[in-house]
């Protein structure tokens, strides 16, 4: 019994670190309505960097994480930039774009990280663990959990409380309207994509300690985080949250009872929900 | 419209094929094997197009039909070293799995059809690479032979040899080029086309669109298993990362190079997308870099894929085009 709730406590951590890598994709789709395949690459660049900035470049913990996210933010302005100049045509070809983009980020973090894994050290102050249930937690998860619940919180103050969160969800709404009422739609679409890197790029730089940054992990990420999107419903920030939940819950306690089959049925999850709701189990 | 091909087009045809029948007397191994992957390739991305170009779904889980193929191929040849019923064993699973997750992926379209089909090839995925027993997990089945070509009782042609494989690759490749290029121009190929443009009123015209939809997949999803069955007999091995997505994503590049609207667009995207690899690999280890500035330079100056520009010079041209 004790065993379960401390695996449902790892799952909480797994969900938030989920929630992260999952909250950039749904708002990027939801605003813009493109699926950016290249966001595991961000959250790839994001680790990367963070692991420079503090690692060898020896940079307070903080600072080098905002570093990072301002360093992945700007990469994700570019990319923007690039895709808003086929915006009128097939969906598909800006898919494609995504895909060259994943080319090329993979490369280049190769070039110049060269091929290897890179794990930063653990800042001192979240090192250790503490007792719960009778078993070692790491202050490090507990780290990750909190950071999770000030995202949401951050995200629903942005987009609930602010004038440019209200501009936003008026574009996402009907982008023709906003465009109507003077609202500077490229810009909203620009200043939404770099938010969703920076997301990605947080994921990247709170994983980095306990997952380590190795080339191609950008292509397990992304499938994580359509699994989350897409339980939670394509552009469902809510439903990405509670989504994330139940996903790194089921899958903390999934690799204890039923290891080899773990990834299948996060699999069949996310088929079943597109057949039956396909909107998302929290859109409605 | 009826798939008869201008004199011109039937020449360079004819020309393409000849030189790729010659091909081993004046070439060496690794251009001939270079051949094999391309044609592997073309057919598995003909499949995907007539999915995509010619129906409008976009597939993101091909790999997963493709590794039944390979699979199924290679296991039937560990236990009976007979070419043909290890072809026609990965093809028929193909076909099979295609049908069975079609019913459940064409009840839906846009998006969430890319996303049904996404979680039913790491489905695949995730047993070639967990069920150990079966699939040989992450080491994959190793030692496929090269089996003979076999009838019992009536021919034995060994293939060992890679220049006699290649043949096999050949003329299973023309003959699915051929099929797909009469479906395309038949009645089922027009359907298709008229559910793409618009899906309201094919239905009002009586067509029963979800069954057209499962057709083309499952179409889609015997090319991709020839197209996987054809590997493990060239590579002597089959590992999962064929059904990763990743794999899946191959077609999608190569089809939106050549361009969707034509229909050899999925093959001459699959060469280029080949020779393009093989050339940058030449110079550096890290073609992908080049790859993906040459993908998005494809993308943002000629949207249409390659092929479009010779279709924009032969409406310049209408004496080219067939005649009424």
């Amino acid at each position: 019994m004790e065993n379960a709730a401390f695996q449902g406590l790892i799952g909480l951590s797994l969900a938030m670190y989920l929630w992260l890598i999952s909250a950039g994709l749904t708002i990027i789709f939801g605003v813009l309505r493109i699926v950016n395949f290249a966001h595991g690459s961000l959250f790839m660049v994001g680790a990367y960097l963070t692991y420079t900035f503090y690692g060898p470049a020896g940079l307070p913990f903080g600072v080098a994480i905002v570093l990072a996210l301002l360093g992945t933010g700007l990469l994700g302005l570019v990319m923007e930039r690039l895709l808003a100049r086929i915006y009128h045509i097939d969906e598909a070809y800006q898919l494609l774009l995504t895909f060259g983009f994943i080319l090329i980020l993979d490369d280049a973090v190769k070039i110049v990280w060269g091929g290897l894994f890179r794990i930063p050290p653990v800042p001192e102050f979240l090192e250790g663990s503490w007792p719960v249930f009778g078993r070692a937690f790491p202050v490090y998860n507990g780290f990750v959990i909190a950071v999770g619940i000030a995202v949401a919180f951050l995200l629903w103050a942005v987009f609930e409380k602010t004038w440019w969160g209200r501009i936003v969800r008026a574009t996402a709404a009907d982008r023709e309207m906003a465009s109507a009422i003077g609202v500077n739609v490229p810009r909203v679409f620009s200043g939404v994509f770099a938010l969703g890197a920076m997301l990605a790029a947080l994921g990247g730089a709170i994983g980095t300690p306990v997952r380590v940054a190795a080339p191609g992990i950008g292509a397990a990420m992304i499938i994580q985080a359509f699994i989350i999107t897409v339980i939670g419903g394509l552009g469902n920030l809510k439903g990405a949250f509670v989504s994330s939940l139940i996903v790194g819950v089921l899958s903390a306690y999934g690799t204890l009872y039923f290891p080899v089959f773990e990834l299948f049925f996060i699999f069949v999850i996310m088929a079943v929900v597109l057949l039956i709701r396909p909107q998302g189990l929290f859109t409605r | 419209m009826t798939g008869r091909l201008s004199r011109r087009a039937a020449t360079l045809v004819a020309l393409l094929v000849v030189a790729l029948f010659l091909l081993p007397w004046v070439a060496g191994h690794y251009p001939v094997y270079l051949a094999m992957q391309i044609l592997i390739l073309a057919v598995f991305s003909l499949g995907f197009n007539l999915l995509f170009g010619y129906t409008g779904l976009l597939s993101f889980g091909q790999a997963g039909f493709f590794a039944v193929g390979a699979y199924g191929c290679a296991k039937i040849l560990l236990a009976v070293p007979n070419l043909l019923l290890g072809i026609l064993g990965g093809v028929a699973a193909a076909g099979v799995a295609a049908l069975l997750l079609g019913i459940l992926s064409v009840r839906h379209t846009r998006i969430y059809f890319s996303m049904l089909t996404l979680a039913f090839g790491m489905m695949i995925f995730s047993i070639a690479w967990k069920w150990r027993d079966y699939t040989g997990g992450d080491d994959g089945l190793v030692g496929v032979p090269r089996a003979p070509l076999e009838i019992p009782g009536v021919f034995t042609v060994s293939v060992a040899a890679l220049d006699r494989y290649y043949y096999v690759v050949l003329v299973l490749s023309l003959v699915a080029i051929y099929v797909m290029h009469r479906l395309v121009h038949s009645p089922l190929g027009l359907t298709l086309q008229a559910i793409r443009d618009s899906e309201v009123r094919a239905e009002f015209a009586g067509v029963p669109v979800r069954k057209y939809r499962l057709a083309a997949f499952t179409i889609a999803g015997l090319y991709a298993g020839l197209a996987g069955a054809l590997l493990p007999p060239l590579e002597n091995t089959v590992t999962p990362p064929i059904a990763h997505w990743s794999t899946s994503a191959e077609p999608v590049l190569a089809t939106l190079m050549g361009g969707i609207h034509a229909f050899s667009g999925p093959i001459v995207g699959a060469f280029l997308f080949l020779v393009i690899k093989d050339v940058i690999f030449r110079f550096t280890e890290y073609w992908l870099i080049w790859f993906g500035v040459i993908v998005v330079a494809l993308v943002l100056g000629f949207p249409g894929g390659v092929m479009s520009i010779f279709e924009k010079r032969a409406r310049a041209a209408p004496r080219d085009e067939e005649p009424a």
